[in-house]
């Protein structure tokens, strides 16, 4: 066993068909998109064909309702800055959660340096938004429910259409961050209730460079990059159409293979955290168990007597790619947001790592990383005080407190 | 190679995944246990030293990142063989020095190493009025101003 790549929530890699459609837009047929001679009019068909693409893949009633924008970051700046622009004459009021991704969380932090005010609705030790919590939050100000349809960290899948049931009871523009979920989980924007969605293509083997925002034709919205008229004047800035016909064909393709990636996946998340579960003492899972509740992707666990980055060095040295919230590994050395949020103790919040899955990962490797990282917790743990500590009873497991 | 894809410089990587004198020491004479604020790492050094002051032994347990781990490898090795009165003025740029240098991030968990073999040089000072009365003899003559 070489390499094994768990860490495909941050990126997977594009699919060759993909790779092969976007060729001939990079080479071939290089017009701008707003250009109006042949190569120009070829562009713009090539967007209005992705656009087909993504709105029959998540039910948009018609193709102008997405917005191509650079990732998924600015697909959430748009969504969250754009409403609060569009509506500001009636409210300044927003809410989301205590466990949004940072392009939400800041955005909106940044637009309370303006004068917006919000509530941070907490969530539970799962990571889940209460919908009854987030309608006690709104006030007669409230112009924008910003929240996640499943969170970035710990694959939570959030209530999202009992909460836009609410927003649209109080007539409250809804946005979800669906960058983490596209591709994965099903995504029908009637059902959902909400006005806008942002997906992020280089997450279900498209590239990167390209977001998306979907916005249907109520929802409020301002443009926040002054330029062209581009993207229906929503979003200015000449198109990657490399990238956004990539980004098409790959949401294409995801939807159709959906059931079936997601059927691998969840048997080789249920596997990976069995196995880790059975042969390693003091692990926690952090998000709910595998199952419906759960990204099918998402594996974050917490090792106790050991820090985070120092099992992803030594993952690394396996061959393993994974990825960590602990402290140490960030670079200001805070711990993951959203463990905080769900309330996880600090020292399970210094033993974060998180797995995350691909369609293209197989049971031989995921039977390899569970005897690689069992040896790797038993290594560290052997150089730990606190484990050393553990062991001579003068510190508890807060895993598995003696009663 | 593989070297130039990895999150910290060889020696910094050699260090971490080879640590030397790990563990700790049966019959210590000094033992030091620090913790970091920044991140809430801990690290902790124990010391062998003779009736000649020298530290005949040293050996590091650590929870936290690859830097600390490195550091406290690097540490445990700069002082062996040293005197109380050199083993002292161990900093941690000498340790960052030795590891040919960290991320500015990470430059805390090599104070952490200085930190904790400093507590465990007290540890020992503690343990032994007469060398803490020798070192300081020593210091008031090298230092006659202070
Ligand atoms: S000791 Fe915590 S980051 Fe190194």
């Amino acid at each position: 066993m070489n390499k094994v790549y768990l860490d495909y929530q941050s990126s997977t890699p594009v699919l060759p068909e993909v790779l092969e459609a976007m060729l001939p837009w990079f080479r071939d047929y290089y017009g701008n998109a707003s250009a109006l001679h042949e190569l120009g009019i070829r562009s713009k068909k090539a967007l209005t064909r992705a656009r087909e693409q993504f709105a029959t893949a998540i039910h948009a009633a018609e193709p102008e309702e997405i917005i191509f924008t650079s990732c998924g970051t600015e697909a959430n700046n748009l969504g969250v800055k754009g409403s609060a622009y569009a509506l500001q004459s009636k409210g300044k009021h927003i809410i989301l959660s205590t466990a949004e991704h940072p392009s939400v969380e800041n955005s909106v932090a940044f637009l309370e340096k303006q004068g917006f005010t919000a509530t941070r609705v907490p969530v539970d030790r799962q990571g889940r938004i209460d919908p009854a919590a987030i309608e006690a939050a709104i006030t007669p100000e409230t112009i924008l429910i910003a929240t996640h349809y499943a969170n970035h960290d710990i694959g939570t899948i959030q209530p999202i259409e009992l909460i836009g049931e609410i927003a649209e009871r109080h007539k409250i523009q809804f946005f979800v961050d669906a960058a983490f979920s596209a591709g994965w989980l099903p995504i029908d924007v009637t059902r959902l209730r909400t006005g806008l969605i942002s997906l992020s293509p280089h997450r279900f083997y498209g590239p990167k460079g390209v977001g998306v925002l979907y916005k249907n034709r109520k929802a409020r919205l301002l443009s926040i990059i002054s330029g062209g008229i581009q993207e229906g004047n929503r979003r200015s800035g000449t198109e990657n159409v490399p990238a956004i016909v990539g980004a098409g064909l790959a949401m294409e393709i995801a939807e159709t293979e959906r059931e079936k990636r997601v059927a691998h996946v969840s048997a080789l998340q249920k596997r990976l955290w069995e196995g880790l579960s059975a042969h390693i003492p003091y692990i926690c899972l952090n998000g709910p168990l595998p199952g419906d509740g759960r990204h099918p992707c998402n594996l974050n666990i917490s090792t106790e007597f050991i820090e985070g980055e120092g099992q992803l060095l030594l993952c690394n040295a396996a061959g393993i790619a994974v990825a960590s919230g602990s402290s140490c590994s960030s670079k200001n050395l805070k711990a993951s947001p959203v463990l905080s949020a769900i309330g996880q103790a600090l020292t399970l919040m210094q033993g974060n790592l998180i797995f995350s899955l691909g369609k293209d990962n197989t049971e031989e490797e995921i039977d390899y990383v569970i005897s690689s990282f069992t040896k790797i917790v038993e290594r560290l743990r052997g150089m730990s005080p606190v484990w050393d500590a553990f062991q001579k009873g003068q510190v508890q497991s807060v895993i598995a407190p003696a009663k | 190679m593989a070297e130039e894809y990895s999150l910290y410089n060889p020696t910094v990587m050699d260090h971490f995944l080879n640590p030397r004198n790990m563990g700790d020491l049966e019959d210590a004479d000094g033992i030091g246990e620090v913790g970091a604020a920044a991140c809430g790492d801990i690290m902790k050094i124990s010391l062998k030293i003779g009736n000649d002051g020298r530290i005949s032994d040293a050996r590091f347990k650590t929870f936290g990142c690859g830097s600390a781990i490195a550091s406290s490898s690097m540490a445990t090795e700069l002082v062996k063989g040293k005197t109380i009165e050199e083993a002292m003025q161990l900093s941690n740029k000498n340790v960052v020095d030795a590891l040919g240098g960290l991320p500015p991030v990470k430059i805390h968990c090599s104070v952490l190493a200085e930190e904790a073999i400093k507590a465990a040089l007290d540890d020992y000072l503690k343990r032994h009025p007469e060398m803490a009365a020798r070192v300081a003899a020593a210091k008031a003559q090298k230092q006659p101003n202070e």
